[in-house]
């Protein structure tokens, strides 16, 4: 993106096309020729990943949306007339299903590389700002689309969840009708979660354009944390990445279809092939699993109100990071203090998804206020103070030397294996 | 490193294969998600033959039925309706087609005929127009006592759902 390609087609048509809309440049800029540091490991494949996966859900959706009703009295007889009567109805409906926990999956894998490696430091603070909006869309897709079926847990997650918003004093209840359409979790409610499950996909995929755009002024981030400095320390993104994303996506494929194929039920929830009864609440409400460290972080705070700012904020929390981590060195791989609180972080948040599925009583609940503190304490605290305090390894002086070492920046076979990817030999 | 003629490579085998792969992958992908807008096993289901009793239907009275969502019109013709069929000269029709055609063998007096209009599809009014078959009020479309277009826009006879006398008096349409 950064001035004009210099991109010239090989037909007459192309040419003609190319002078009055010229996207065949803007694609070969942005995924051709872009150059990406070349010690990239596959922690940053997941963003592909991610593509692929909600280009999937929405293919898999749409289809589905020929078949579904959004209607109480009809939508789960239509969501088993698709497992049972439409041709690959099964298919499709357990690769939108498994497709979702995928996608939170590659999410939290993408959350995760940034924060080890400091990808939301300055240049790249609005890039991880989009990043936030993007994850807070996607949970209230996902949110909505779980409500369809019209299963227990559907209905009564639609109804805990629709109720959070009566802890804001004065137009809390207000909201809440609002949202519902009716005094009551409803076919209203059902009908305009539809609409919305339908519209925000497509709102994630502006912000992911703008999330994409955002990476190409900069270019990616690396293991070694430090900014391309020449054409030694990059490689074209075709072929190199597009090959490695390839084979990332092709592995994770068989992870999503393992899941999709033989254990299409185990990340959900079986109360939810029961039809939803407003009359009864099933003995454990429990969210998907994506959103159960959330939920953990809402039940650990004893008041209603605080619980559901808590919950909020511990994703809000994620816009101010790249001003909270005061470190002047950016990847984890260098700050060895960093590294253990780090993984601290990311065994509490696998706890705290742990502790959301539990009842909460007991040692349940004293561990889901500890794994909350520590939440909060790593961005508030812990982050500030340890780019002030830590003592860091020294860092390389390019990226080429990174990957080659101190005597490799200088060689020359390097360069030339680099530049001629399809000579023979 | 002259050569005259440039062998193929491992490389280039590499390519072909992964292309072939990937397009035979991509195919695999895509048929469900055509397949899926076929219609359904409930709707096929419910789309089969169903069977229908003549005897209710008086002489010139004309039925209408619905079978896979398309109505049908059962006609108990009269004897002069059927020799007003039987005597037309059938080079001068629009749709050639003979009387007997139409109806099956021994059974002349049941004319079971599609009941949409061959032009646009409107639902044409029975014992109406000039041969007192059908008329169709949308464009003024024609038809005679067996269902064969004579006046107007429509281009073809009105056609013929597929059926078969299980006794003298039931029919299995489908």
């Amino acid at each position: 993106m950064s001035g004009h390609s210099n991109y010239v087609p090989k037909s007459a048509v192309g040419r003609w096309f190319e002078r009055r809309l010229p996207i065949m440049g803007l694609i070969h800029s942005s995924f051709v020729v872009f150059p990406n540091p070349r010690n990239l490991n596959y922690y940053w494949t997941f963003g592909g990943i991610l593509a692929f996966m909600l280009v999937s859900q929405i293919l898999t959706g749409v289809v589905l949306a020929m078949h579904y009703a959004a209607n109480v009295d009809l939508a789960f007889n239509s969501v088993e007339q698709i497992m049972r009567d439409v041709n690959y109805g099964w298919m499709l409906r357990y690769l939108h299903a498994n497709g979702a926990s995928m996608f939170f999956v590659a999410v939290y894998v993408h959350i995760g590389r940034g924060l080890y490696y400091g990808s939301y430091k300055e240049p790249r603070e609005v890039l991880w700002i989009l990043g936030v909006i993007i994850f807070l869309l996607m949970m209230a897709t996902a949110f909505m689309g779980y409500v369809l079926p019209w299963g227990q847990m559907s209905f009564w997650g639609a109804t805990v969840i629709t109720n959070l918003f009566s802890a804001l004093p004065g137009v809390g209840e207000t909201i809440v009708t609002y949202l519902w359409g009716g005094y009551s979790v409803g076919n209203s409610t059902l009908n305009r979660f539809f609409s919305l499950h339908y519209l925000l996909p497509f709102m994630i995929f502006g912000v992911v354009a703008l999330h994409v755009w955002a990476l190409h002024v900069p270019g990616s981030n690396n293991p070694a944390g430090i900014e391309k400095k020449t054409d030694k320390d990059t490689l074209p993104f075709h072929p190199y990445f597009t090959i490695k994303d390839a084979f990332a996506l092709v592995c994770f494929v068989i992870f999503f279809s393992w899941f999709t194929f033989y254990i299409p039920n185990y990340l959900g929830h079986a109360d939810n092939y029961i039809e939803a009864n407003p009359a009864v609440t099933p003995a454990h409400i429990v969210p998907e699993w994506y959103f159960l460290p959330f939920y953990a972080i809402l039940r650990a705070v004893p008041d209603k109100l605080l619980g559901v700012l808590a919950m909020f904020g511990s994703i809000a929390i994620l816009v101010f990071l790249p001003w909270l981590d005061t470190s002047k060195v950016r990847s984890g791989a260098y700050r060895p203090a960093f590294r253990v609180f780090y993984w601290m972080f990311i065994a509490n948040a696998i706890v705290l998804g742990w502790l959301g599925a539990k009842p909460p009583e007991g040692l349940y609940v004293i561990a889901s206020r500890l794994c909350t503190a520590y939440y909060f304490a790593y961005f508030i605290v812990i982050l500030p103070l340890l780019g002030k305090i830590e003592r860091t390894l020294p860092v390389p002086a390019s990226i080429a030397e990174a990957v080659l070492g101190p005597s490799g920046s200088g060689s020359a076979m390097a360069a030339g294996a680099a530049s001629s990817p399809n000579s023979q030999g | 490193m002259a050569t005259t003629a440039v062998e193929p490579t491992r490389r280039d085998f590499l390519f072909i294969a992964t292309g072939a792969a990937g397009a035979l992958a991509g195919a695999a992908a895509i048929w469900p998600f055509i397949s899926q807008m076929a219609p359904d096993a409930e709707t096929i289901a419910a789309g089969a033959p169903v069977d229908f009793d003549l005897s209710p239907v008086a002489e010139g009275q004309i039925v209408k039925l619905f079978w896979r969502g398309k109505l049908i019109f059962v006609r108990h013709r009269t004897a002069a309706e059927i020799k007003a069929a039987q005597e037309t000269d059938v080079t001068s029709l629009r749709d050639p087609q003979p009387d007997s055609a139409r109806v099956k063998a021994g059974k002349a007096q049941y004319l079971i005929v599609y009941g949409n209009c061959t032009h646009l599809g409107c639902v044409p009014l029975g014992n109406d127009g000039a041969y007192k078959g059908w008329l169709c009020p949308c464009h003024g479309s024609i038809f005679d006592t067996s269902g064969r277009i004579r006046q107007g826009p429509a281009p073809t006879n009105l056609p013929l759902p597929p059926y078969e006398f299980v006794s003298d008096t039931k029919i299995r349409i489908g």
